[in-house]
C-alpha cells in the first residue's frame, strides 16, 4: 500500500504536509514532524508589513532625537549590520532544511507589488524547495471592484512567478465571485498550485474596553467542506495541483480530501491541539482504512469524488442547497438546527 | 601607500589614534568627549584591533574619578591604557591625574576641552578644564582642527611613550571636537612608525608584577618628599624636545610639519598674537590676509603648552617683535593674569633678563581673555587685537567679543571685517531636528569631501531645548584646507527648512548680496512673496536675493517619509548651488542614502530614493518683485505683558541675539527669575488636543501626565465664567463634595508639544463613536488665536490649594490623593524644553502640584537640570502668591549631599529661631511665638496657618532695632516646614552620585530623592547605566548590557527606616500620588524610583504609558512601597502591583533598545531574555516574600 503523492512536482512520502504555524518556526518540531511521517512543512509567513514595517521601525528609532540636541546626536550604537526579521527566516529556512529531509516550503504573505517581492528570490536562495504565496487581502474601499482585486491578485502571482523558479502555490481566500474563473487565471499568472482557503482570522469587539480586538480560534472538522467543495469542483478543470487546509483533523478527512482532487491535506489546528505524534495517528488511521477498504494507494483515490467523477454532480452546485434545506430538521436535543433532525419540538 | 581621505569630527580622529594605540580602554560619558568613548566601544564591540593586533578593553565606570581610578591601575599593571573627558569630568581626575605623572607614568588623556561650571553650568568649549589640571605635572599639547587632532593624538601618544611624561591632548570642545573636516587618515604603518616598540617594552617592564616585585605609592615624610619631588625635574626638562623630536618623525613619516611654537605671519612682524586651540586657525588665516596687505604682524600658535618651553617659544617670535597679545580661551578671577599670559609674561622676561630672547627691546606683553564657552573668535575680533597693539600703551586684561560695560575690559572691533576667501562656497541651512537637516548635511559634507577634490567643513549649531530643536548647520567648501573655526557671516546659500522660522529668526542675516534662498513653503511660487513678513521681503530685494521656493512636507507625505524633508532639501540645495553637476550629485546622493540607509532594509532605502527624484521637480523660482510689498509685521519676541527682565535679557536670548547683550544685563551670581518659559510661546504642535467635556468623566489623568503641564483643570462657581471667551467651555462638576461648580479643562494650544499622551491615557470615550474620546488631536493653527485668550482667561481663575490660610484642607475638603483632585491643584513646572512626551516631567509636575510652594529643589546634572535650568527660558515657577519651588544645580556627582546640606540648613535655621522665639521677650510677639512653637504641621492646612503666624511675626518685628530680633527676622521663614526634594536620574543615582546618595538616605535626615529612572545617561546620548536593563542595547554597551539592573529601591531597604516606593505613573497613577505623599509625610529620609520612558528606549513616546503598564505587568517593574512605619505585626513592603501575567518579551521587545540587539545578535538576545524571565521571576518571590506579614513570635497572640 502507497501513501506517497506528488504536489508541486515534488515527491512526497504521503498526503499530510504540516501548513504554515508558529510550530513550523522552530526546527525542533519540524523534524518531529518529519518523523511522524509529515510529508513536507510550511513554514510560517514571512510578511510584506514585517518587511516593510521592520525596516521603517528600526529606520524611525535609529533616527528619532537625533542630531537635534549638542549633548546627545543620538541615541543609539549602530552596528555594522542587522539580521533583520526576514534575514533570520532565511537562516530558519536554511537551518530548516539541513535538519530534515521532507520539501521545507516557505511561505510569504502580502498584497502588494514592491520590493518586498524580493524575498521570493531570498526565500528560493535560502534553500526552499516551494513557495507557497498567501495573499490576504480585505478590500475595504467601496471602490474598488472586483476586477480591480483580481488584477492585484494576478500581478503579484505574476511578480512572484517571475522571481523564482521553484514551485509556487497560491493560498487564498474564498471570497470570489467566480472563484473558478479565478483558479483559472492564477494557474495562467504562473501559480503550479492552489491551497485552498485561507482562514481569515474574524477581529472581535471588547465591550469592556470598546476595542476592536484580534480573536483567534482553531479550526473544526467541519469547517472542511468549503475547501472540499471548491476542490471537487476545480479538481479537472484548472490544471495545477490543490492543497485542502482548514478543517483537516482526522484520517477521514484527509481522505476526503484526496478523494475530492487534492494532492495533500494540510494541518495545524489539530496538530495543536493534540501535539505533533498526531500527524502518526492520522497517517496510521488512513493506511487502516485504506487496508480495511481495499485501497492500494493514494493515488488511486485521487478526485474520485470530485465533481466530474461523482454520479451526481450537482449535489456540488445549488442543488445542494436546497436538499439541504429540504432535509432541515429542528435539533431534537433542542439546540439549534441541524439537517437530518425532527422539526417536531420534544414533547 | 597614499593615505584615505576622510571627513570626520575631531571627536572621531581622536578615538581612531587612541583605540589604535591603547589595551585599555576606560570611559565615563560627558559632553563634548562622550563620542569619543562611543566610538571605541563600538569598534571594540565590532572586534576592530589595535596595531598590535588585539582588541581594546572598554570599560565603563561609574565616574571619571573611577575611570582616572581605572586607568591608573591599568596602567600600573602595565597595559597601554587612555580615557576621554571635558569639564567636570577632567577636574574629578585631577587626584589621579597627579599621581600618575608623579609616577613618571605614560598615557594620553583625549580632552575636548569645555567649561567649567561656575555661576552656570556650559556645556560649550574653553580652557577652563585643562587650565585647572595644569598643576598636575601632565604634559599638554593643544590641537586646533580635526587633522591636527588626528596627527597629535598620535604625536602625544609617541612623546608619553618615550618621555615617561602622561600627557592630555586637548582640543576645543564642540568647535573642534564637532567639526567635520575632510582629513587625511594616518595608517596603520603610520602610527606604527610613530611608536617607539623599544619605549613600549620599557612601559611594560616599569609594570607592578610579582615576577620582579616592588612597591610604589608609598608614603614619605619631610625628610625626603621635597627631594623626591625634584627628581623629575629631567624628565621635563627633556621633555620639549622629546615631543619635538616626534614631531620632526611624523614630518618625515606624513609630510606635515609641526612646531611646539609655530610662528606664521611677516618675517619682520612686530605686533604678535600668542594663543592656543582652534582659535589660532582664524588668528593664522586673518594674519595671512593681513600681511599680504603689508602688515607686519604674526601668530604664535602654542602646541605644547606644558611643559613649557620658553626657549623655544623666544625662539619661535621674531627679533622685530614689539608688542605681544596674549589670548587665554579661560578665566582666572582674581589673578594676575590668565596662565598663558603669565607664562609668556615670564618667558619674555627671563628671555630677557637671561639673554636667550632675540629682541633687542624688552617687547610689551599684554593678555586677553575669548571665547569662553565656545563665544565666537572671528578674524574680526582677531584683528582688532592686533589693532589694539598699535598704540605705545596697548590695553592689558582686555576681553574681546563681548561688550563689557561693567568693568570697561572689552576692546572694540570692526565685525565688518572679513577674511573669506571668494573660492570657497558657504551655505547656511536653518533647520529643525526632526525634520534631519543636520544629517542630510553630515552627508552632503562626506559626499564633496569624498567625491571630489573640494575640502569640507561642517559646523552644527544645536538648540538648548529638546523638543521641536531648531538646528543651523554651518558649511564650507572650497579648494584648499579650510581654517576657519567660526561661524559663516556670509552665505552665498541660505537653506530656510521651516517657513515660521521666517518670523522668528533673522535666517537672511548672513545671506551675502545675491544669494540664493531655498525655502520650504506650503506657498506655491506664485503665491509665496504675501506671506513673507515685510522685513523678509525688504532683505530679500535690498540683497537681491534669488529666491526658490519647494513644499518639501508635501514631496516627504507623499514618499511616505513624514516629517523628514532631509535628502528633498538636500537635494534643493545640490540642484541650486552648483557644487557638483546636478545627475552627478542626484546620483552621490543616492549612494549617500544607500550607505546610511542601507542596513536599515530596501523599503527606507526605495523612499528616500524617490523623495530625492520627486524634490526636483518641486523646486520653483519666486519671481521677486522690486520692492517689499507685504502687510506681515514681525511678532515680538515676548508679549508686551512680560516682565522688565524677560523683555530685556530672555527675549534677545530667545530670538538669537544673545551675543548681542552687555556684561551689566547679566546678573552676576547666576540668580535668575523663576517662571519664564510661559513668556516663550513656541507653537511647536502641529495638532493639539481638544476637550470634549460631555464625554469627559473629569478623571484629571490627562492633566497629570501632561509631560509639559499644558493640560490643567479647575472647579470655579458658574459666576467665574461670567466673563469668559464665547468659546470657553465647562461642565458640571463631578464631585460629590462640589454639587454646584462647574469643572473646566484648558489646553495652552501655545506651548504643547503635541506628544498625545493625554488622548492616549483618556479612558472616555464617546457612546455613538468609540474612537472619538473626552479629548481628540485637531490642527493647531486655526485654534491658535482662540486658544490664547482661552488660556489667559482660565489662568486668572481661582485654582486650587491643598490648604487654606485658617488651617483648613483646600477646595471642598478634597483629600489630593488621587488624579481626580490633583488635577485641580495647580503645577508650578510648566512648559519644560524637554522631549515631546518625556517620562520624567510629569513627576517633576506632581511633585510642584502637591508641594510646590514650599518646596526646594537640589537638581543632579542631567536632563532635568537641563530641561530645568536651560537658559532662555526655565520651567520651575510659581503661584499667584508668589510662592513656588526654589531650585539650583550643584554638580552631577554630588546632589545628594548638596540637597542633604539644604536639609542641615533649614534644620539648623528651624533651631536657631526656635531658639530665638523662646528668648523673646513679653509681648505680642512672644504671645505669637507660643503658638508658632506649639503648632502642628502634619497638613498643608496646618502649614499654611504657620505660615500666617510667621508672617504676623515677621511684621512684628520688622524694623525693630534689638539684634536678635532681626536676626529672628532673617531665620523665621525656617518655621514654616519646607519639603526638601533631591532630583536626578539614574546616571547620578547608581553610579556617580551613588556613594553619597547612600550617606544621605543613611544619614537619617529628613530628606526626600526622586530618581527619574530613564535607565540610561539620557542627557548625553544614551550611555549604559547601571540602571540599564540586562542585554539593552545602550551607547557603551554596543553588543547589550551584560549584567542586570541594580536593584536599587531592594540596597536601601536594607537600611530599614528608609522610605522606599517604586512607582510607574502610566501603570497606576494613584500609587504614584500616594508615594509621593507617604514620602513627604515620612520625617526621615525617603527615596521614590520612578520608572520614566525616554527617546533613548526606541518607543514611540505616545505610547509611554502604555509601554510603563506593560512593565509593570510583566514584572520587570514592580510597583511597592517600603514604609518603616508599619505597624511590627505587618510587612513594611507593600507590593501595589500583580505577579508577572505578561510574557517579558511582550514588554522587552516593545522597545528598540531590546529588538535592536535581536537583529543584530539573535542568539545573544535569546540568552538574555531567558535569564531576564528568571531574574524576573526570581526578584518577584523574593518580594513576595518580603511583603509578607511576619509570623507572630511563640506565645504572642496571633
Amino acid at each position: 500500500m502507497s501513501l506517497e503523492t506528488t504536489y508541486l512536482g515534488l515527491e512526497l512520502a504521503s498526503p499530510v504536509v504540516c501548513s504554515s504555524s508558529p510550530l513550523t518556526d522552530d526546527v525542533a518540531n519540524i523534524r518531529a514532524m518529519e518523523d511522524e511521517g509529515a510529508a513536507a512543512v510550511v513554514l510560517p509567513s514571512l510578511f510584506e508589513e514585517q518587511i516593510t514595517l521592520e525596516s521603517h521601525q528600526l529606520d524611525h528609532f535609529l533616527t528619532y532625537g537625533s542630531e537635534s540636541y549638542g549633548e546627545a546626536l543620538s541615541y543609539f550604537p549602530e552596528p555594522e549590520a542587522f539580521a533583520m526579521g526576514p534575514d533570520a527566516y532565511l537562516d530558519r529556512i536554511r537551518a530548516a532544511k539541513a535538519a530534515v529531509d521532507i520539501p521545507v516550503i516557505g511561505s510569504l504573505n502580502g498584497v502588494s507589488t514592491g520590493g518586498w517581492i524580493e524575498y521570493a528570490k531570498h526565500i528560493e536562495a535560502a534553500g526552499a524547495d516551494a513557495l507557497e504565496l498567501n495573499i490576504y487581502y480585505i478590500p475595504t474601499d467601496p471602490r474598488q471592484t472586483g476586477a480591480d482585486v483580481e488584477a492585484m491578485y494576478l500581478e503579484v502571482v505574476g511578480d512572484v512567478r517571475k522571481n523564482v523558479s521553484i514551485p509556487v502555490a497560491v493560498k487564498l481566500g474564498p471570497f470570489f465571485s467566480a472563484v473558478a474563473n479565478m483558479a483559472a487565471r492564477l494557474a495562467g499568472a504562473g501559480a503550479d498550485g492552489l491551497v485552498l482557503f485561507n482562514r481569515f482570522y474574524q477581529p472581535d469587539l471588547d465591550l469592556t474596553a470598546l476595542e476592536v480586538v484580534p480573536h483567534l480560534v482553531l479550526s473544526r472538522s467541519d469547517e472542511l467542506r468549503l475547501p472540499l467543495r471548491w476542490v471537487a469542483i476545480l479538481h479537472g478543470r484548472v490544471d495545477v495541483d490543490f492543497a485542502i487546509t482548514s478543517g483537516v483533523h482526522t484520517h477521514e478527512d484527509v481522505l476526503k480530501g484526496l478523494m475530492a482532487g487534492a494532492q495533500v491535506c494540510m494541518m495545524t489546528s489539530a496538530i495543536l491541539q493534540h501535539g505533533i505524534p498526531h500527524i502518526g495517528t492520522v497517517l496510521a488511521d488512513v493506511a487502516r482504512w485504506m487496508e480495511e477498504n481495499e485501497y492500494e494507494s493514494v493515488r488511486q483515490m485521487a478526485g474520485s469524488m470530485s465533481q466530474r467523477h461523482v454520479a451526481e454532480p450537482a449535489a456540488f452546485e445549488r442543488a445542494n442547497y436546497m436538499k439541504v434545506l429540504q432535509s432541515w430538521r429542528a435539533d431534537p436535543t433542542g439546540g439549534v438546527g441541524r439537517p437530518g433532525g425532527s422539526v417536531l419540538p420534544r414533547p | 601607500m597614499p593615505r584615505s581621505r576622510v571627513t570626520i569630527d575631531a571627536n572621531e580622529a581622536a578615538a581612531y589614534v587612541a583605540h589604535r594605540t591603547n589595551e585599555v580602554i576606560a570611559i565615563y560619558p560627558i559632553t563634548p568627549a562622550s563620542p569619543m568613548g562611543e566610538w571605541a566601544d563600538q569598534w571594540s564591540s565590532q572586534g576592530e584591533t589595535n596595531i598590535w593586533g588585539t582588541v581594546p578593553s572598554i570599560v565603563e565606570m561609574q565616574s571619571e574619578g573611577g575611570a582616572a581610578g581605572a586607568v591608573h591601575g591599568s596602567l600600573q599593571a602595565g597595559s597601554l591604557t587612555t580615557t576621554f573627558t571635558a569639564s567636570q569630568g577632567l577636574l574629578l581626575m585631577i587626584p589621579n591625574m597627579y599621581k600618575i605623572a608623579g609616577e613618571l607614568t605614560s598615557t594620553v588623556f583625549h580632552i575636548a576641552a569645555r567649561s567649567v561650571a561656575a555661576q552656570a553650568l556650559s556645556i560649550f568649549g574653553d580652557h577652563s578644564d585643562v587650565m585647572a589640571a595644569r598643576a598636575t605635572g601632565w604634559g599638554m599639547l593643544f590641537s586646533a582642527s580635526p587633522q591636527e587632532v588626528m596627527d597629535l593624538a598620535l604625536i602625544a601618544q609617541a612623546a608619553t611613550l618615550e618621555s615617561r611624561i602622561p600627557f592630555l591632548h586637548v582640543f576645543d570642545g564642540f568647535r573642534t571636537s564637532h567639526e567635520i573636516q575632510k582629513i587625511e587618515k594616518l595608517g596603520e604603518e603610520d602610527i606604527r612608525a610613530l611608536i617607539d616598540s623599544t619605549a613600549v617594552a620599557s612601559f611594560r617592564a616599569r609594570s607592578l608584577t610579582p615576577e620582579r616585585p616592588v612597591i610604589r605609592g608609598t608614603a614619605q615624610n619631610p625628610d625626603v618628599f621635597f627631594q623626591a619631588r625634584e627628581s623629575v625635574n629631567p624628565y621635563y626638562r627633556a621633555a620639549p624636545e622629546i615631543v619635538q623630536g616626534v614631531m620632526d618623525r611624523f614630518a618625515q613619516q606624513v609630510g606635515r610639519e609641526y612646531r611646539l611654537f609655530e610662528f606664521t605671519g611677516a618675517p619682520d612682524a612686530e605686533r604678535i598674537l600668542v594663543l592656543m586651540g582652534s582659535g589660532t586657525e582664524a588668528a593664522e588665516e586673518t594674519v595671512g590676509h593681513l600681511v599680504e596687505r603689508g602688515e607686519k604682524v604674526g601668530v604664535v600658535k602654542v602646541r605644547l603648552f606644558r611643559p613649557f618651553s620658553a626657549e623655544h617659544l623666544l625662539r619661535a617670535l621674531p627679533a622685530t617683535t614689539r608688542s605681544i597679545a596674549v589670548l587665554d580661551r579661560t578665566k582666572e578671577p582674581g589673578s594676575a593674569g590668565e596662565p598663558l599670559y603669565q607664562d609668556v609674561l615670564t618667558a619674555v622676561n627671563e628671555g630677557m633678563g637671561e639673554g636667550f630672547a632675540p629682541f633687542g627691546t624688552q617687547p610689551r606683553v599684554v593678555g586677553g581673555r575669548y571665547g569662553l564657552s565656545s563665544k565666537e573668535f572671528t578674524p574680526a575680533m582677531v584683528k582688532g587685537v592686533l589693532d589694539g597693539l598699535e598704540g605705545p600703551a596697548p590695553r592689558n586684561h582686555f576681553t574681546v567679543g563681548i561688550i563689557d560695560d561693567v568693568t570697561h575690559t572689552s576692546i572694540d572691533y570692526d565685525p565688518s571685517f572679513d577674511v573669506e576667501s571668494p573660492h570657497v562656497t558657504r551655505a547656511v541651512f536653518w533647520g529643525l531636528g526632526s525634520d534631519g537637516t543636520v544629517g542630510a548635511n553630515k552627508n552632503t559634507i562626506k559626499i564633496i569631501g569624498e567625491s571630489t577634490d573640494l575640502y569640507a567643513q561642517g559646523y552644527f549649531v544645536y538648540d538648548s531645548k529638546k523638543a521641536g530643536a531648531r538646528t543651523i548647520s554651518h558649511l564650507r567648501f572650497g579648494p584648499r584646507p579650510i581654517r576657519s573655526p567660526y561661524l559663516i557671516q556670509k552665505a552665498g546659500f541660505i537653506g530656510v527648512h521651516q517657513f515660521g522660522f521666517l518670523e522668528r529668526y533673522d535666517t537672511l542675516g548672513v545671506a551675502d548680496h545675491g544669494a540664493t534662498v531655498l525655502l520650504n513653503s506650503p506657498f506655491a511660487a506664485g503665491e509665496v512673496w504675501d506671506h513673507i513678513p515685510r522685513s523678509v521681503q525688504e532683505q530679500i530685494v535690498e540683497k537681491e536675493l534669488k529666491l526658490y521656493v519647494i513644499d518639501a512636507y508635501a514631496v516627504a507625505r507623499n514618499a511616505r517619509l513624514g516629517g523628514r524633508i532631509n535628502t528633498i532639501m538636500q537635494t534643493g540645495f545640490f540642484a541650486l548651488s552648483g557644487v557638483l553637476p546636478r545627475e552627478e550629485a542626484v546620483e552621490k546622493i543616492k549612494e549617500a542614502i544607500r550607505k546610511t540607509y542601507g542596513k536599515r532594509g530596501s523599503v527606507v532605502v526605495t523612499m528616500n530614493e524617490a523623495a530625492v527624484d520627486a524634490a526636483l521637480d518641486h523646486l520653483h523660482e519666486v519671481d521677486v518683485p522690486a520692492a517689499a510689498t507685504g502687510s506681515i509685521p514681525l511678532p515680538l519676541v515676548v508679549p508686551e505683558a512680560a516682565p522688565e527682565f524677560v523683555r530685556t535679557v530672555t527675549a534677545p536670548m530667545i530670538a538669537g541675539r544673545g551675543d548681542e547683550l552687555p556684561v551689566s544685563l547679566l546678573p552676576d551670581d547666576g540668580t535668575y527669575p523663576v517662571g519664564t518659559t510661559r513668556w516663550e510661546k513656541r507653537n511647536l504642535a502641529l495638532e493639539v488636543p481638544v476637550w470634549e467635556p460631555d464625554i469627559c468623566i473629569q478623571c484629571g489623568k490627562c492633566v497629570v501626565v501632561c509631560p509639559h503641564s499644558v493640560i490643567r483643570a479647575k472647579v470655579c462657581p458658574e459666576e467665574a465664567f461670567q466673563e469668559a471667551p464665547g468659546t470657553f467651555k465647562r461642565a458640571d462638576a463631578r464631585w460629590r463634595n462640589l454639587p454646584e461648580e462647574k469643572y473646566t479643562l484648558q489646553v495652552a494650544v501655545e506651548d504643547c508639544t503635541g506628544c498625545t499622551l493625554c488622548v492616549e491615557v483618556c479612558p472616555a470615550k464617546d457612546k455613538s463613536q468609540v474612537g472619538r474620546k473626552a479629548l481628540n488631536m485637531a490642527p493647531q493653527a486655526p485654534l491658535r488665536v482662540q486658544g490664547r485668550a482661552e488660556w489667559e482667561y482660565f489662568l486668572d481663575l481661582p485654582h486650587a490649594k491643598r490648604g487654606s490660610d485658617n488651617g483648613e484642607n483646600g477646595v471642598g475638603a478634597l483629600a489630593f490623593t488621587t488624579a481626580k483632585d490633583v488635577q485641580l491643584l495647580d503645577p508650578l513646572f510648566e512648559f519644560s524644553g524637554a522631549c515631546a512626551g518625556c517620562g520624567e516631567t510629569a513627576y517633576l509636575s506632581l511633585l510642584t502640584r502637591l508641594f510646590g510652594e514650599r518646596l526646594l529643589v537640589a537638581n543632579a546634572t542631567g536632563c532635568s537640570s537641563i530641561y530645568g535650568g536651560n537658559l532662555p527660558t526655565t520651567p520651575w515657577t510659581c503661584n499667584d502668591e508668589g510662592r513656588g519651588p526654589a531650585w539650583s544645580n550643584s554638580l552631577f556627582e554630588d546632589n545628594a549631599e548638596f540637597g542633604l546640606g539644604m536639609r542641615l540648613a533649614l534644620d539648623k535655621q528651624r533651631v536657631f529661631a526656635e531658639e530665638l522665639l523662646r528668648r523673646l521677650p513679653d509681648g505680642e510677639a512672644r504671645a505669637l511665638a507660643k503658638g508658632i512653637l506649639a503648632a502642628d504641621q502634619s497638613t498643608e492646612g496646618a502649614i499654611r496657618a504657620q505660615r500666617r503666624r510667621v508672617e504676623q511675626l515677621k511684621s512684628l518685628l520688622d524694623g525693630g532695632e534689638d539684634l536678635e530680633a532681626r536676626d529672628l527676622l532673617g531665620v523665621a521663614d525656617a518655621l514654616v516646614d519646607k519639603s526638601l526634594w533631591i532630583v536626578g536620574g539614574d546616571g547620578w543615582a547608581y553610579d556617580i552620585g551613588y556613594g553619597g546618595l547612600d550617606h544621605v538616605l543613611a544619614s537619617g535626615k529628613n530628606v526626600n530623592v526622586l530618581v527619574l529612572d530613564t535607565e540610561v545617561y539620557s542627557n548625553t546620548g544614551g550611555q549604559a547605566s547601571k540602571a540599564t536593563g540586562l542585554g539593552a542595547v545602550a551607547k557603551f554597551a554596543a553588543g547589550g548590557k551584560p549584567t542586570p539592573k541594580k536593584d536599587l529601591g531592594m540596597l536601601v531597604m536594607g537600611y530599614g527606616y528608609v522610605y522606599v516606593a517604586q512607582v510607574a505613573m502610566g501603570a497606576n497613577d494613584t500609587q504614584t500620588i500616594k508615594a509621593f505623599l507617604e514620602a513627604e509625610a515620612y520625617d526621615g529620609p525617603s527615596l521614590i524610583i520612578a520608572y520614566s520612558p525616554c527617546i533613548a528606549h526606541g518607543i514611540d513616546m505616545a505610547k509611554g504609558l502604555d509601554q510603563q503598564d506593560r512593565a509593570v505587568k510583566s514584572g520587570y517593574w514592580p510597583l511597592y512601597r517600603y514604609d518603616p512605619r508599619a505597624p511590627a505585626d505587618r510587612s513594611p513592603l507593600h507590593l501595589d502591583s500583580k505577579a508577572p501575567a505578561m510574557p517579558l518579551a511582550d514588554y522587552l521587545y516593545n522597545e528598540n533598545r531590546y529588538r535592536m540587539l535581536k537583529q543584530s545578535r539573535p542568539e545573544a538576545a535569546a540568552a538574555f531574555l531567558q535569564e531576564s524571565e528568571r531574574l524576573v521571576q526570581d526578584r518577584w518571590t523574593r518580594y513576595e516574600r518580603l511583603a509578607q506579614a511576619p509570623e507572630p513570635h511563640e506565645g504572642e497572640a496571633p
